[in-house]
């Protein structure tokens, strides 16, 4: 398959590697910042492949495990009402709220519906105008586009019964949160492809040039991660700090410009909180003026639930590279994909789900 | 499969009464002998059906195998397939990996009230091919109707059983270090195909299910004298699960080679688009065989000289280590673990 076959080539991987080991001259700290990048990395091994003076740390890009557990809750609230159609992407169905997930509110006879596009719940408006459909916008600037183009229509189309649980988050305010920390370890980033992909180059040069780190923007296959860690660790060694663009077939420079117009339609930046690392400032999107009623949180009087985060999961400190996911206490014991404690356990780019699905015995032993 | 379209001249049911199921088909009275008489019966046809006893008696010689299994399939009709082929399959396959030779099948219908008549026409038909493809029986069964919104549709339970002529220990606890894994075919086409008609995806080249009856290899191999140690067909879960499954029991690491296990092209580029790792899809008509080193390349052959499992490789091997774990050598050489899928998969964000 094209674009994919060619980033999964064997030897191409191993080339690149044994070119990642004859150049380093010393520990360097690269974090990949979408749990996409880490599922790779898990899934085929690279970290085992680079030397042992290069150390991958997961960064915060999952945005299923970025959402505070208020949102979830509100979530399932909604979704319990009668006469709502939730939906949601598959991911966010299994993250457990504070009582329960998505999936037990649709065993209680809740309608929660599975879609692959925020179009298809507007269509499911359109088909059902005697109920609520209410649609989990969730995400980093990936999928903000869709979801703005989902509530764009819908007031096209003067649609009354459809809204959205708006749960947006932007990549470029989290990596400054990690970088000014005191304890921040991250020597350089691979900036994630499909982000990029939309929102272009441009938002990441102002954060390499302040903190001083390189950044490559990197695409998904075993080999664009390891080109990604290789000109990454090139810059470090020779005392760079720009951006690069390692998934130049997917990203331009100026990214993808209709795109970014229809964000900027529906959403302004808002501060948002971040599960288990707390608010952020001007870190995410929520829905303009123009577009207020198709605000979920409105519609269903939800938007003062205030809770609590679990105390127990650790996933903040995950999220931002302070631990890895083997070095919670709770890992594979108290909190599995079966009963997790925490988001990171269940979502399909969670760091502790791919150290659980693709290391776990081995880490415990 | 061709599928069966002449559905108005060949059904012999007075359709212009009852194009649907009504309760009263379920009823025990006459219209549920018209709906026996005149599909049930002629489909399945065989003299101890023919008895309309209460069961069926069969002779038996020696040691029986007996399973069951119930088939909820939606959509009831998918390309490769259809509830009815996987409901003998299914059963025939699970008597195939206790190394019975399936023989007869009883065959169990829980019909939603308003079923279109074709529909279970279809089903039963496609019943029949199966059942004859894979030389079996449905001896007795029962029919029941539940109301409108009550069932999906149509239900199938399939039991069934067929004697061991073999006298080997076919069982996870068989399984010793050095044995090689042989894995009969690709991998992920029966998931991906149903998934696709349920969410309306539709790709270049449609992807069948590989849905199938593998009596017939397994048959061979047991002819052929080949020592095997362990059998066990590749549905819910995929292969990473089976593997998991065996390797646990066994308490052997079990090792398997990433390249050595093929998946179609349409099949990838699906997994790729919904997040799917095509070690956990679904598979029907795809088996492991675990056996002795020393008969594994005669045991490849004689797999591959059968239609449905032509592509069969020599995927893994077990190793001397009393881990449990099943592992994945990568294309990259790096090695991870195969863990048992803790639900669903479920189409990712991005």
């Amino acid at each position: 398959m094209k674009y994919l076959d060619e980033y999964r080539d064997a030897n191409a991987v191993r080339e690149c590697a044994e070119r990642i080991r004859r150049m380093v001259t010393r520990p360097w700290m690269i974090m990949e910042i979408c749990g996409g990048q880490t599922h790779a990395i898990m899934k085929y091994g690279l970290d085992e492949i680079l030397p042992n003076s290069v150390t991958l740390i997961h960064g915060p890009g999952c945005p299923v495990c970025v959402t505070p557990v208020e949102l979830i809750n509100k979530g399932i609230e909604i979704a319990s009402r009668p006469g709502v159609i939730f939906c949601s992407f598959g991911d966010m169905l299994r993250v457990p709220g504070s009582h329960r997930d998505l999936f037990s509110v649709k065993a209680a006879g809740g309608d929660v519906r599975i879609v692959y596009s925020p179009m298809d719940a507007v269509a499911l408006a359109r088909q059902h105008p005697g109920k609520q459909v209410v649609f989990f916008a969730v995400g980093f600037e990936t999928t903000a586009p869709g979801n703005a183009m989902a509530v764009f229509q819908a007031h096209r189309q003067g649609l009354k019964n459809f809204t959205v649980l708006v749960s947006h988050v932007l990549v470029p305010p989290a990596m400054e949160a990690i970088l000014s920390s005191p304890n921040n370890r991250v020597q350089g980033f691979l900036a994630a492809g499909h982000v990029c992909t939309i929102m272009g180059c441009a938002p990441y040069e102002p954060i390499a040039l302040k903190y001083r780190v390189p950044m490559v923007v990197t695409g998904f296959e075993p080999l664009d991660i390891l080109q990604g860690v290789y000109r990454c660790l090139l810059q470090l060694e020779q005392g760079r700090f720009e951006v690069e663009n390692q998934y130049a077939r997917s990203v331009r420079h100026e990214g993808n410009l209709p795109a970014q117009k229809i964000m900027e339609e529906v959403f302004q930046v808002v501060s948002r909180k971040w599960r288990g690392i707390g608010e952020i400032p001007l870190s995410g999107f929520g829905l303009r003026e123009t577009y207020e009623s198709f605000d979920a949180e409105k519609r269903f009087d939800v938007a003062a639930m205030v809770v609590d985060e679990p105390a127990e999961c650790v996933s903040g400190l995950i999220l931002q590279g302070l631990l890895k996911p083997h070095q919670c206490s709770a890992f594979g014991g108290r909190c599995t994909p079966e009963h997790p404690l925490g988001a990171t356990m269940v979502s399909s780019e969670g760091a502790c789900a791919a150290y659980y699905r693709y290391r776990g015995i081995k880490l415990l032993q | 499969m061709t599928p069966v379209t002449d559905f108005a001249l060949q059904c012999p049911l007075p359709l212009r009464d009852y194009p649907v199921i009504v309760m009263a088909h379920g009823g025990g009275g006459r219209l549920m002998h018209q709906l026996l008489e005149n599909i049930f019966w002629p489909a399945f046809q065989n003299p101890m059906l023919g008895q309309q006893h209460d069961g069926a008696v069969v002779r038996m010689n020696g040691r029986v195998a007996f399973t069951t299994d119930s088939y909820v399939v939606r959509p009831l009709f998918f390309p490769g397939g259809d509830i009815g082929t996987l409901a003998i399959n299914g059963t025939v396959n699970d008597l195939a990996m206790c190394g019975a030779r399936p023989q007869y099948l009883s065959a169990g219908f829980i019909l939603e009230e308003g079923l279109p008549m074709e529909t279970l026409w279809r089903v039963v038909q496609s019943m029949k091919s199966a059942a004859a493809a894979a030389q079996v029986q449905i001896v007795t069964g029962d029919i029941k109707v539940v109301d409108k919104g009550m069932g999906d549709g149509l239900f199938i339970n399939t039991a069934g059983i067929g004697c061991v002529e073999t006298e080997l220990a076919i069982s996870p606890s068989s399984v010793r270090p050095g044995d090689v894994v042989l894995l009969s075919g690709d991998v992920g086409r029966h998931g991906i195909a149903i998934m696709a008609v349920r969410e309306g995806l539709s790709f270049e080249s449609p992807i069948e299910s590989d849905c199938g009856p593998l009596a017939a290899p397994v048959r061979k191999l047991l002819d052929a004298g080949i020592e095997i140690h362990c059998l066990r067909d590749l549905t819910r879960g995929g292969l990473a699960t089976t593997l998991a499954e065996i390797a646990g029991t066994s308490g052997w690491r079990i090792n398997l080679e990433e390249t050595a296990v093929p998946v179609e092209e349409a099949v990838k580029g699906a997994c790729e688009m919904l997040g799917f790792d095509p070690m956990y899809v679904a598979n029907e008509g795809r088996f492991l065989a675990i056996v002795a080193a020393r008969d594994a390349e005669r045991a490849l052959q004689l797999l591959r000289s059968e239609p449905i499992c032509a592509q069969a490789t020599r995927a893994g091997q077990v190793l001397e280590e009393k881990s449990g774990l099943a592992t994945l050598k990568t294309i990259f050489g790096s090695t991870r673990i195969l863990d048992m899928l803790s639900g669903e998969q479920l189409p990712r964000i991005c």
